[in-house]
């Protein structure tokens, strides 16, 4: 019993917290990076033992919130695969910019889960982080090879979810979209051990 | 092709005890459905049936970049009993999807075919024709043909319309758009357009050109080498590729110190301190050689590392060691054990080590965007496995980094491109007192010896080097030449001339802080006005 209650324990309503704060840094460091809104409505503040910015704007973070409570719901329920940032040209529409998410789900912990009797992953918090600070600092570092965005910008996010997924008030049917030209970059992973989270980056090569 | 011509032979091997034609798929039929099988698809649908042939190829051209899984989905279709049929074609699978942004549709790209043409031509390098032999020799049972069409056809309506099986689903609350007028700060990063600075005027007079050029060829162009010093017996030490050389300032004689073999690199150099003839090389075999820079000797090879080792810092006899696997290692070139301590100070490659001038803190800067400050105490063999602080503030690797050597515990640290800022910390307290946005990346920082002020060499867009005034960190005056980005800096002994090192493989030397004669002459005149106040002192 004593070893039990050591052992690390995380929940499937835990693993989609943590991919949701994660993507909520993740996103806000996009759009600091990536100069889509002024530095001066960005606020440091300290996560996975180094500096992130998360965005003032209270629309932004109003949108942030909606969208990620939503997503953690669809998360648990194994409804979505996918979550993309979509950065796009006020001016235009012109998709300039696109950062998906992918979300993978994974088996945790067989013998604890059937322990506990549902489903739980056993990896260190500790393990996790690291690999999530490792991705944020790759984030930080696309600028030195993604193209200067240089218009207005705005961002958008869809939420690729499964056929039988509700749609809930405030939310509607997207087209899908396409970058011309477009150039994949894949970042690091990380796993929670019950969800795996892919990052790609997909922007418009210019010659 | 191969395979083909092999399922060619296998078939025809096959007929001689006649087509299996019910009972599950054989491995070899599986197989042949998993390869691209567009071409001959298209191929044998215009042999065999003659409805909107040229749109059914257009559309499957269109398709062919988008979307393999609904052919599978087809090909499976015509082999399974009909009933399931529907089950099965709307089930695509949704477990394999294909990665990133494959299975989104892109019309614009993939049509090949004209549409202006007045007959179809069929592309010869794109038609496999070992595989449309065998799907034609195959005999396939006619009767699915129409199925199969229909199936097909389906699939190609849902390919188009949507990919991803599900929805795709946005919040309809939308976050505004950025203010109007704002501009992307990040344009100092991209763009070579002049950046405001504002240059503050001083007496002094500040040369705007290089003393002297010297060429550096060979020189690495990476930020997290340190690959230049200066000694305070005038003798500069440049690592080369995988040779050192030493410089003497005073009479412009070059020494080639050392070669490494194969294709190891030197990766930094530090001199001893207080003027000594001893080199600490850091080199990429992840090894710290010692030299004697006067009889042209190794002294010793310390090991301790796993990766390259890019950062060396002296303290005493105490030569510590910071490498791409982020340990910290302090050697003492005294004992036969040399290492006395290693501990793992950051998670990735450490670039920047420097010890304070009175040998009480050791400062790293790594790739993981911190920095880090240890506290030594000699009484229990440098083991400090604690650091004192880890600040976090940069937002990229911290290479620059020095202490000021007339305030005690002031130390200065500037980040890569996606920080460019140099910020002024107080050790003693562990505040940041000071910050600046450079606009640049920031690659080394050196201080004055002779007035309050500080150094800095920056890369895109200006490959200059800035003088700010310490404590309020206002420009003094900016030096431009360098063609690539200034990637290390050092001080001469007598701290008039900076030396900047390159990637554009130059070294040149700018005298920003020379005395002023005037000023000069008010020591010396005291000093003589003391030794005749001596002298008269000895008189009586």
């Amino acid at each position: 019993m004593s070893q039990q209650q050591t052992k690390n324990c995380i929940t499937l309503r835990g693993s989609a917290q943590i991919l949701c704060e994660y993507l909520n840094y993740a996103i806000n460091s996009v759009l600091f990076q990536r100069g889509l809104y002024p530095p001066e409505t960005f606020k440091a503040a300290q996560q996975y033992g180094i500096t992130l910015l998360l965005s003032e704007d209270p629309q932004i973070k109003n949108f942030l919130t909606n969208l990620l409570t939503q997503s953690e719901e669809w998360i648990l329920n194994k409804k979505v695969s996918k979550l993309s940032l979509v950065i796009l040209n006020v001016a235009n529409k012109e998709i300039l910019e696109c950062w998906d998410f992918n979300v993978q789900y994974e088996e945790g912990d067989v013998a604890l889960s059937k322990e506990k009797n549902e489903t739980v992953g056993s990896k260190d918090l500790k393990k996790i982080q690291q690999e999530i600070r490792d991705v944020m600092l790759q984030v930080a570092a696309t600028i030195s090879y993604l193209p200067f965005l240089d218009c207005r910008c705005s961002f958008d996010v869809l939420v690729h979810a499964k056929t039988d997924c509700d749609i809930p008030e405030k939310w509607a049917e997207a087209e899908p979209v396409a970058i011309v030209n477009a150039q994949n970059v894949q970042l690091k992973t990380f796993s929670t051990s019950l969800h795996k989270m892919e990052t790609v980056v997909s922007y418009k090569l210019v010659d | 092709m191969a395979q083909f011509n092999y399922l060619n032979e296998l078939n025809s091997l096959a007929t001689i005890d006649g087509p299996i034609t019910r009972g599950p798929l054989q491995r070899w039929i599986k197989k042949s459905n998993n390869e691209n099988l567009n071409p001959s698809l298209s191929t044998s649908f215009k042999n065999i049936s003659n409805i909107n042939l040229s749109s059914c190829n257009q559309s499957m051209q269109k398709l062919s970049v988008s979307s393999n899984q609904s052919y599978n989905n087809v090909l499976s279709n015509n082999k399974t009993p009909p009933r399931n049929e529907n089950k099965k074609g709307k089930k695509t699978p949704s477990k394999n999807k294909s990665p990133g942004r494959s299975t989104t549709p892109t019309p614009n790209k993939a049509s090949k075919t004209p549409n202006k043409a007045d007959r179809f031509i069929p592309s010869r390098s794109n038609s496999n024709f070992d595989l449309c032999h065998y799907m034609l020799s195959r005999e396939d049972d006619k009767g699915e043909e129409i199925v199969a069409q229909t199936a097909a056809s389906e699939a190609i309506g849902r390919a188009l319309t949507d990919t991803e099986p599900g929805r795709l689903l946005q919040y309809t609350c939308k976050a505004p758009a950025a203010p109007e007028g704002y501009q992307n700060r990040l344009r100092v990063v991209y763009s070579q357009a002049k950046v405001p600075s504002t240059v503050k005027n001083t007496t002094r007079y500040i040369p705007q050109a290089p003393d002297r050029i010297l060429d550096a060829p060979d020189i690495l162009d990476d930020y997290y080498l340190n690959l230049v010093d200066w000694s305070a017996s005038n003798i500069l030490a440049v690592a080369l590729g995988n040779s050192v050389y030493l410089w003497n300032a005073g009479t412009g004689q070059i020494e080639q110190l050392l070669t490494l073999e194969g294709s190891e690199t030197v990766c930094s150099v530090a001199w001893v301190q207080g003027g000594g003839s001893h080199l600490a090389v850091g080199t990429s075999a992840a090894t710290v050689e010692l030299w004697d820079c006067e009889k042209i000797k190794r002294l010793r090879i310390m090991d301790g590392h796993t990766g390259r080792v890019g950062s060396l810092a002296w303290n005493l006899y105490v030569v510590s060691s910071g490498a791409r696997d982020g340990n910290i290692v302090h050697h003492d070139v005294r004992q036969r054990d040399h290492a006395v301590a290693s501990f793992a100070a950051h998670t990735q490659e450490i670039c920047g080590l420097k010890w304070s001038p009175d040998g009480k803190y050791l400062a790293s800067g790594g790739n993981d965007n911190l920095l880090n400050i240890w506290p030594v105490n000699q009484a229990q063999h440098y083991s400090q496995p604690q650091h004192l602080y880890s600040f976090n503030q940069h937002l990229a690797a911290v290479k620059g980094l020095a202490w000021c050597p007339w305030s005690a515990g002031i130390l200065a640290s500037g980040g890569g491109t996606a920080d460019r800022t140099i910020r002024i910390w107080n050790v003693n307290t562990g505040s940041n007192v000071n910050t600046v946005d450079t606009k640049s990346q920031v690659c080394s920082i050196v201080w004055s010896t002779h007035y309050k002020e500080l150094v800095s060499g920056h890369g895109y867009a200006h490959n200059q080097l800035v003088l700010w005034k310490y404590p309020a960190l206002t420009r003094v005056a900016e030096l431009s030449g360098h063609v690539a980005r200034v990637l290390h800096l050092a001080l001469s002994p007598d701290g008039t001339t900076v030396l900047s090192a390159g990637a554009d493989e130059t070294l040149r030397l700018w005298k920003c802080f020379m005395l002023d004669p005037s000023k000069k002459k008010e020591p010396t005149d005291t000093k003589a006005a003391k030794s005749l106040l001596n002298m008269n002192a000895l008189i009586r």
